[in-house]
């Protein structure tokens, strides 16, 4: 669905989204990964289970919530992608552990 | 234009009691001052609290109570006529102590408060620790214990906010915004009022401006020594459900936010933050769950508490120029049930209950001692 705009840096760094191994530019974020990978959503609403996937890309919409490295809810648009980084689907509400 | 009711003021206290002059079937216009307004309504922590309120003012302590009874059908109502459900919730509520002194001095307050409640009663319990912590999952170690009462809930300030509006304009209330009054002639049952969206004019006039009313009042031959007292509230992102009761200071919103709060300082009419104080908050309820820690802080705000000297409500009726009615008090959640369900009818029938004159103004007319 889409594709890097023409990019100076080459894309060296690895990150797996849902899995699958996805190579972004330095200093791209996580939210470019998921958005690289293809995938239809990246996590689903609490409150109705509607499907969200990256959208305003500077930290304000939410809807690109992602599972980081195992913490849930992170805001994969201000997240830097890192080598080896997981990236996995957030499913409603995070569970808060007691 | 003439009506049968004005009401100053859209917040809660105001658009609770138009809603409830409205369904009087009195024709009521609600002057709501605008975005420059200070807007306690759109600030607040939204519980339906009983079990902090009226140490040594039993009938604050039953107005209260009697809120908290009326909530459900309030909630009923406006989810009728509006289809916005305000997500009540009364399953009882919490006040956690984090020492055995707070504990000492939460156990007595409640002893009093149940003394002092005469025939109608005051049912709590001290829960220690150990009990506690079947009740509320992942307890903090520092919690020695939390006093308990049945009468304790929360809602959705937001949406009860927008519910009476909403309830109060599809009646065929008019609400008219962008309407600070900017002048006021006064008789006996004789109102008028100038606002930059016009003139408005009835027998009856009720001031529910919140720290507004402070100016106001004096037009109306009122009097309501009002000032701000700030507090500050945290809000976390969204959890999957694990707070079955709400505390006075940490609660759960429908939606699955944290709300943290219940700060107090006398800082005069100043809405900045202070990182101070928010750090404060953030600590007492990682002590009380010390899983909040890990959850993102998403949202933080200050609003302003609209704080009679005493901290009690002020409900009055002009001497001087019947007809004229002053609603003040820093609880517009809790209190909206009694508001458009016990007070505008009487506000409608053109007398308060004698219930209400302990909490005439006529409290503060006292000499100073010298």
């Amino acid at each position: 669905m889409f594709r890097a705009r023409p990019e100076a840096r080459p894309a060296t760094i690895e990150v797996l989204v849902e899995g699958t191994p996805v190579l972004v530019p330095e200093g791209a974020s996580a939210a470019a990964a998921v958005l690289l990978a293809g995938l239809p959503a990246i996590r689903a609403t609490p409150v109705t289970g509607s499907p969200r996937a990256p959208l305003c890309l500077m930290g304000v919409c939410f809807d690109c919530l992602a599972e980081i490295d195992g913490v849930p809810n992170r805001q994969s648009c201000m997240v830097p992608a890192a080598p080896g980084m997981r990236i996995a689907r957030q499913h409603g509400a995070r569970a808060a552990r007691p | 234009m003439t009506h049968d009711a004005i009401v100053i003021g859209g917040g809660l206290v105001g658009a609770a009691i138009a809603h409830g002059l409205r369904g009087q079937g009195l024709g009521t216009v609600l002057l709501d001052e605008g975005d420059i307004a200070h807007r306690a309504s759109r600030g607040n922590f939204g519980l339906v609290w009983v079990q902090s309120k009226g140490l040594g003012a039993p009938w604050y302590q039953r107005w209260t109570r009697g809120s908290a009874g009326e909530w459900p059908g309030l909630a009923a109502d406006l989810a009728a006529r509006t289809g916005i459900d305000t997500a009540l919730s009364q399953p009882g509520g919490v006040h956690l102590c984090l020492s055995e002194a707070e504990f000492d001095d939460r156990a007595e307050r409640m002893a009093r408060m149940q003394a002092e409640s005469g025939n109608h009663g005051y049912d709590y319990r001290m829960i220690r620790a150990p009990e506690l912590r079947d009740m509320l999952p992942g307890l903090g170690p520092k919690v020695v214990g939390a006093s308990w009462t049945p009468y304790d809930g929360h809602a959705s300030p937001l949406g009860l906010l927008q519910a009476l509006h909403r309830a109060f304009t599809e009646a065929g209330g008019a609400y008219i915004p962008n309407a600070k009054v900017t002048a006021a002639t006064a008789a006996p049952h004789d109102f008028r009022v100038e606002t930059a969206a016009g003139a408005f004019a009835a027998p009856r006039i009720v001031l529910a401006a919140g720290l507004g009313n402070a100016d106001l009042a004096p037009l109306f031959g009122l009097n309501t020594p009002v000032r701000p007292q700030r507090g500050q509230i945290l809000v976390t992102e969204r959890a999957r459900s694990i707070l079955s009761m709400p505390t006075t200071t940490i609660r759960q919103t429908g939606e699955g936010t944290i709300m943290l709060g219940d700060s107090m300082e006398e800082v005069g009419f100043d809405t900045r933050q202070s990182p101070p104080v928010m750090a404060e908050i953030a600590r007492r309820a990682a002590l009380s769950f010390p899983w909040v820690a890990e959850l993102n802080v998403i949202r933080a705000w200050s609003a302003l508490r609209v704080m009679a000297p005493d901290g009690l409500p002020i409900y009055d009726q002009s001497d001087r120029f019947p007809g004229a009615f002053t609603a003040n008090c820093h609880s517009g959640v809790t209190l909206a049930g009694a508001h458009a369900r016990l007070l505008a009818p009487m506000i409608a029938a053109g007398a308060l209950d004698p219930m209400l004159a302990p909490f005439s103004a006529k409290r503060f007319d006292v000499p100073r001692a010298a």
